[in-house]
């Protein structure tokens, strides 16, 4: 089994990008720390063979479910917080255009598209995660990316022109 | 997988940064922090710059368990270390800082034992005694393996004396570069000849 220094360098980063994308800038890194430090507790125990980039995405949807679910009862922080400025003071955040086009998708839509696009999970795989039929999840992403083009793809047109 | 995209959907997601170097900086000690917290960090490890070259060092919760030279290959060690030890290990300096330290003190000639709790879980049997008993040989000084062996109470085993210092698995802070030669010729060093020799040289001029 790999010292789980090399999973964290192998698979942070992915796992950062699927968080990002799931749970926007705000709760990324929340869920990003508890995937991780879940991950590193059930470590030793996890089949040799394991799909470890899929096991991570597992655990890190649970966790996005978690916090997806805590962003709807308390939408009022997330609201307060101005986008502009949030962005202004932290450079690290990534593009908030993106975020609030991820974020218009219904929940079943923006978990597939990341699953399958920004994770690079097949769509069986992506089925396994999200507890439906792998037709259903093809369906979901080929809707969320229709929709992203749409909304996002027409904004960062728009934004090229700023 | 992600080459057999459409470039146009890549392109969407082109503001995701697929590497953050300051966030994954930040997430990884935030990591670390919550493992230890939680007592799931089995293996701190970090590697520090000597005179005889990057020294990897590796310490459990009961105390340094590896010292490794660099022609060792650290991914190598640390790969054992996760098949010997546990697999929950994490590059986490601030375990070290301690060991660190020391070795530096003794690196700039200031320090002459070590005072850090030992690990010696990778060494069993015959080969522990005779690393329980070299730090007794005194900084500066030097015992053949014949010397140890009788030591150890088992003066016919110099052979296995010589096969206990190659598997040290704490070189420099075990002092196994102070066994040397009946006829005061070096022998042979996990770190290397040269670094056996500087060693050496170190304790002589200080």
């Amino acid at each position: 089994m790999k010292p789980f220094e090399q999973i964290v360098t192998e698979h942070g980063p992915t796992v950062l990008r699927v968080c990002r994308a799931v749970l926007g800038p705000v709760d990324a890194e929340d869920a990003w720390s508890e995937t991780f430090l879940a991950a590193l507790k059930a470590y030793s125990n996890l089949p040799e063979n394991a799909n470890m980039e899929a096991w991570l995405v597992t655990v890190a949807h649970r966790k996005a479910i978690d916090a997806t679910r805590a962003q709807t009862r308390q939408p009022v922080p997330v609201e307060r917080l101005p986008e502009r400025s949030t962005r202004a003071e932290r450079p690290e955040d990534w593009d908030g255009d993106l975020w609030e086009a991820l974020k218009a998708l219904p929940i079943g839509q923006r978990i597939a598209v990341v699953y399958h696009y920004v994770a690079g999970l097949p769509y069986h795989e992506v089925a396994v995660i999200t507890g439906g039929s792998t037709d259903a999840a093809r369906r979901a992403a080929s809707d969320g990316i229709k929709n992203l083009r749409d909304t996002y793809a027409r904004t960062a047109s728009e934004g090229e022109h700023r | 997988m992600m080459t057999a995209f459409e470039p146009e959907v890549r392109r969407l997601f082109a503001s995701l940064p697929e590497v953050d170097e300051e966030a994954s900086a930040r997430l990884h000690s935030r990591l670390v922090a919550a493992a230890e917290r939680d007592g799931v960090l089995d293996v701190a490890y970090r590697t520090i710059d000597t005179p005889v070259g990057a020294l990897l060092l590796a310490s459990t919760g009961q105390g340094l368990v590896r010292v490794a030279y660099a022609r060792e290959d650290h991914e190598a060690v640390l790969v054992k270390l996760a098949a010997s030890v546990s697999p929950r290990v994490l590059n986490a300096p601030g375990r070290m800082d301690e060991v660190s330290r020391q070795l530096e003190e003794y690196f700039a000639g200031r320090r002459t034992a070590f005072e850090v709790p030992l690990d010696l879980r990778l060494s069993k049997g015959f080969r522990r005694n005779v690393l329980t008993h070299l730090p007794e040989i005194a900084y500066g000084s030097t015992q053949s393996y014949a010397q140890v062996a009788a030591a150890t109470g088992s003066p016919k085993a110099v052979r296995a004396v010589g096969t206990a210092c190659a598997t040290n698995p704490l070189p420099v802070v075990v002092p196994c570069h102070r066994v040397v030669r009946s006829d005061g010729s070096f022998g042979g060093y996990l770190g290397g000849p040269e670094a056996k020799q500087a060693l050496l040289a170190l304790e002589a001029t200080t």
